[in-house]
């Protein structure tokens, strides 16, 4: 090596309140970014509403739900789905900033990001913070309007739920920057709906009980319960009637964890993105 | 396109700033693949701090894959990057906090507005965002875009939004600037607008700038040249004696002579 090669490191590191400022500027930004999509907002909230007053009423008389828990009486079907609903709301969103990646990394605003000077991973991170908090504000928005319709969870439970929606906002908002990772083109996204969002929520326990799955098939039995989507789902039941479903807050932690990692690891340069050929710009 | 202005052999290089013990940007010995494909091969230049560095290459010569590397999108395969000797592999924080960057794509958010793209960038340099606020009003003064600072980007020319990319770029007070194609799509006077700004932050504030072009009319004689060609540095220097150990009148001449090229339609390569 020459002497142009001369090298001095005294890293000086960034102070804790960088780091909180870089993270307050991602979330803003993604707020902003989101209000300024109205039709998304609108899509965001339609989705889970159709399922709400059309699925559901049609199906009230179809299923019946026995009780079982966290519900303490009979509950109408709307009641039953309201949780799963808000899960999905979660999915479709941590799907979509997946996609809102595909194309910031088409487009080159991926970059102004990744050139940040603060560690690549707290940078991922606080796109997944910020893209579960637009996704809390989706469902909170999605909560007040099922209350009209009756669906009134114990007053505590809009508090004892938020903790659980952070994390399954967080697992499915991992889950989507790793599919993102994955994702050369942005045409090739429609297929992640079929193959994921799809499958994810008729797996699992959103939209029936697994008992009543287990009656139809025991290997789609097996199958729910495997599904990451489906332990998402019953967190969020649980804890909105104040509860903690121990089994679904460990599949859920541990599944954020592995899935945070694996899109860490999937986004590191050296592994990652300059394996497979020059984003935008060619040369 | 108008007609290149052609850049004398005998001018002599400007005074440089040799004093400088650290380079603003060292490459050194710098391979990429894509696969079975060589985008890169062994490329090795230095961009001193105060000095105007042009990176000539067609379109596909590698100019890209290099920013890419410098900016640590990609990890490097073979070779070191170093700014003002920091290892962007072993310390990219330090690093990338000496390194302001224009991208070829533009980059900014259309629908925010130009205030909030700029406190979304310093933000993510944790600039608090009092002094965020106070450094993009003066940038925004700077490019004449003062009275638009609440206007969304979206209704912004072509021209001002480079502007701002550039001002974006200078926010957390860089020491060495990254340009990859800038004037791309720009009109006559907003090409000059933007070069004559580039230069003046070279002049004025001292900062390392490497523009990559493919456009031999932005390159003046008192600039440092590398020619990039297919993934290899053909030749490295002040202007004049690239063009002068090239056998050659002008930049023009000199960059066909390298790399054996026939035609040249317009002023770019």
């Amino acid at each position: 090596m020459s002497s142009i090669t001369t090298r001095d490191a005294t890293p000086r590191g960034f102070p804790l309140s960088a780091y909180m400022t870089c993270l307050t500027g991602i979330v803003w930004r993604e707020g902003l970014r989101f209000l300024h999509q109205r039709e998304r907002f609108v899509s965001a909230l339609v989705r889970p509403l159709v399922w709400l007053f059309i699925f559901a009423a049609g199906f009230r008389q179809v299923l019946g739900i026995s009780i079982i828990p966290p519900y303490e009486t009979y509950i109408l079907y709307e009641v039953y789905i309201a949780p799963g609903l808000m899960a999905m709301i979660q999915l479709f969103n941590g799907m979509q900033s997946s996609l809102s990646m595909v194309y910031d990394r088409e487009m080159g605003n991926m970059r102004t990001l990744l050139v940040s000077p603060l560690p690549r991973w707290f940078l991922l991170f606080c796109k997944l913070l910020a893209g579960t908090a637009v996704s809390l504000l989706q469902v909170y928005a999605f909560l007040v309007i099922a209350w009209a319709w009756d669906i009134t969870p114990p007053p505590l439970g809009y508090l004892t739920v938020l903790p659980a929606l952070v994390l399954s906002g967080l697992m499915l908002g991992s889950l989507g920057m790793l599919i993102s990772s994955g994702i050369k083109q942005l045409e090739n996204f429609a297929g992640v709906m079929n193959f994921v969002i799809f499958p994810m929520f008729f797996a699992s326990s959103a939209l029936y009980p697994l008992w009543r799955v287990q009656e139809g098939s025991p290997y789609l039995y097996y199958v729910c319960q495997a599904n990451p989507f489906t332990h998402a789902v019953e967190l969020i039941r649980f804890a909105l009637y104040g509860q903690i479903n121990w089994i679904s807050l460990a599949v859920v932690a541990t599944c954020t964890i592995v899935f945070m990692i694996g899109a860490i690891y999937a986004y590191d340069p050296s592994r990652g993105l300059g394996r497979r050929g020059p984003a935008g710009g060619e040369g | 396109m108008t007609t290149p202005a052609p850049i004398a052999a005998s001018t002599e290089s400007a005074p440089r700033l040799e004093a400088a013990a650290v380079p603003a940007l060292s490459i050194d010995g710098i391979s990429h693949a894509y696969g079975p494909r060589r985008a890169l091969i062994d490329v090795s230049f230095t961009v001193q701090p105060a000095s105007f560095t042009a990176l000539l290459g067609l379109n596909g010569a590698g100019k890209s894959t290099l920013f890419s590397l410098i900016t640590r999108l990609f990890g490097i395969q073979t070779g070191y990057v170093g700014i003002f000797g920091h290892d962007i592999s072993q310390n990219p924080g330090e690093a990338l906090r000496l390194l302001g960057v224009v991208f070829q794509p533009r980059t900014l958010d259309l629908d925010l507005s130009l205030t909030q793209n700029l406190l979304y960038h310093a933000a993510l340099h944790g600039i608090s965002r009092r002094e965020a606020a106070a450094r993009s009003a003066e940038l925004l003064g700077r490019i004449g875009l003062a009275d638009r600072a609440g206007n969304k980007v979206r209704d912004l020319s072509g021209g001002q939004m480079r502007r701002l990319e550039i001002a974006r770029a200078l926010l957390h007070r860089p020491r060495l600037l990254l340009l990859d194609e800038p004037t791309v799509g720009l009109d006559v006077k907003a090409r000059a607008d933007i070069i004559s700004h580039v230069r003046q932050l070279v002049t004025e504030q001292g900062i390392g700038v490497l523009w990559a072009t493919h456009l031999f009319d932005e390159i003046t004689a008192s600039d440092d040249l590398v020619v990039l060609h297919q993934g290899k540095v053909l030749a490295k220097g002040p202007v004049g004696r690239v063009i002068a150990e090239a056998g050659a009148q002008d930049v023009n001449s000199a960059f066909m002579r390298l790399t054996g090229a026939q035609t040249m339609p317009g002023g770019g390569a």
